[in-house]
């Protein structure tokens, strides 16, 4: 009997465009369910009561929700390209850079955007973006994975995609080539993986979000 | 002597290194411990955890591996040998690694605030928190362990706050096991592991340890800068509006 996959999200979500990102690199087959977040399904409230957000996976009726979870859970299903290293220290350290991208740098992006970059907070958005850049110079490769990418660089799509959309929608600095030349050479090599080039949304539309949520009337 | 194989950076009382202490007691690890004067941090600690400063840090043939959770998968995909601490399939694994996580974004931040906030404020974080046990408290439901009948990595992640539980009951004024009965059931069926009972203090060691920190203070609140970067994970608090640094 052939796998039944769905995915539960929004195009908008770089959490939800980490499964995408996953899904697509393994060659799954899945069903987008499209939320609209203002009205969420019955089906998403019973695939996620705890949260109730998105994304969630259902394989074969069974829900994972929280896309770090997802991401393993794929990994570890469907064979084909390596998400995860195999050696256990690697592993582990991917794991701790994943956890740090949603545990530090993704609330200080956050703050640095919604504060149409106020100078402390894009100051503490640099000390995160710093510690990605000094982990690049000292990998010395083309993505945190290596010579291919895997769960860090995918956990990492919201500083390659959605920062640089921010910038141009609210007209500020956050990401600086000359500040940080292995990171933005690191996000132009990424959004170019074909896999990933496969799973983000329109440019433009990320942009309108940015716009509309958080432009200045 | 010759560096020991296995180091523990660590601090007796806190609740994400003893998950360690569990992890390495299940797989019977000699390992040395060593403990660390948070304040004051260690050249090794600073070193080993460059990006947080934070322990728990397992060192292992020299390499650091850092944040508890992470800590606890390396010890059970290293030491396969004994005592398996994830589920065996990749559906059970992935549930127990969204309630450990679901413990780490929600149980610190509320049990703390249950007990430092005061007045309205309090109430409502004691209302916030039982709710957050009876969410975890739902999900173990009749089984012995969060995910069945063996004992794991989700436990171990909820677990080690269980010898917390005394020093915010008394200072909330409230009994958990009173809203919880289940959830204490299942923290009082972990505490007959021996990894459990062993890494576990006594709860009124933590509590006279947290009202020594307090009244050391001088102050009923306690706010940590978190949000100060240079001073962050340094020990350092915000006592009437003033940065104090405090030894434990």
């Amino acid at each position: 009997m052939a796998d039944e996959v769905k995915l539960h999200g929004v195009t908008g979500s770089p959490y939800v465009c980490r499964a995408v990102i996953a899904l697509n690199l393994k060659e799954i087959k899945y069903e987008f369910v499209a939320e609209d977040l203002s009205n969420k399904s019955a089906d998403l409230l019973k695939y996620n009561p705890v949260y109730k957000k998105v994304p969630v996976l259902v394989h074969n009726g069974n829900p994972i929700s929280e896309s770090l979870v997802i991401v393993e859970y794929i990994d570890e299903v469907w064979k084909g390209v390596p998400i995860l290293p195999q050696d256990a220290y690697e592993k582990a350290q991917a794991r701790f850079w994943a956890k740090f991208m949603d545990d530090k740098c993704f609330p200080a992006v956050f703050k640095a955007v919604s504060s149409h970059g106020e100078e402390q907070a894009v100051g503490e958005a640099h000390e995160a973006f710093q510690f990605l850049e000094n982990e690049l110079k000292v990998k010395g490769s083309k993505y945190f994975g290596g010579d291919n990418i895997n769960l860090v660089d995918i956990s990492a799509t919201f500083v390659a995609f959605w920062v640089g959309a921010a910038e141009e929608a609210l007209g500020i600095e956050l990401l600086p080539k000359d500040k940080f030349p292995k990171l933005t050479e690191w996000s132009d090599n990424y959004v170019n993986c074909q896999a990933v080039k496969d799973s983000l949304p329109p440019r433009e539309n990320i942009v309108a979000f940015f716009k509309k949520r958080f432009g200045k009337a | 002597m010759v560096g020991s194989e296995v180091i523990l950076l660590d601090f007796w009382p806190s609740m994400f290194g003893m998950r360690v202490r569990i992890a390495l007691a299940e797989k019977g690890i000699e390992y040395d411990y060593k403990e660390q004067d948070l304040p004051d941090k260690s050249t090794l600690l600073l070193e080993m955890n460059p990006v947080h400063k934070k322990i728990p840090v397992l060192i292992h043939k020299g390499k650091p591996i850092n944040e508890s959770c992470i800590i606890v998968q390396y010890i059970d995909e290293t030491w396969k040998d004994k005592s398996p601490l994830m589920p065996s399939d990749p559906y059970t694994r992935a549930q127990a690694r969204f309630w450990a996580d679901y413990v780490d974004k929600k149980v610190y931040d509320a049990l703390k605030k249950s007990g430092t906030l005061k007045g309205e404020q309090q109430e409502k974080a004691k209302k916030e928190f039982i709710e957050i046990l009876k969410v975890l408290e739902g999900q173990i439901g009749e089984k012995p362990y969060f995910m069945g009948e063996s004992f794991g990595y989700a436990d171990i992640a909820l677990v080690t706050f269980y010898c917390w539980f005394y020093t915010f009951e008394t200072l909330g004024n409230y009994s958990i096991e009173k809203e919880c009965p289940k959830l204490i059931a299942w923290a009082k069926r972990c505490m007959q592991r021996e990894s459990v009972s062993k890494t576990l203090p006594d709860s009124k060691k933590i509590y006279e340890f947290f009202m020594e920190m307090r009244s050391k203070l001088g102050h009923d609140h306690i706010q940590k800068v978190e949000d100060f970067s240079p001073f962050r994970g340094r020990g350092v608090f915000l006592k009437h509006g003033r940065l104090v640094r405090i030894r434990y």
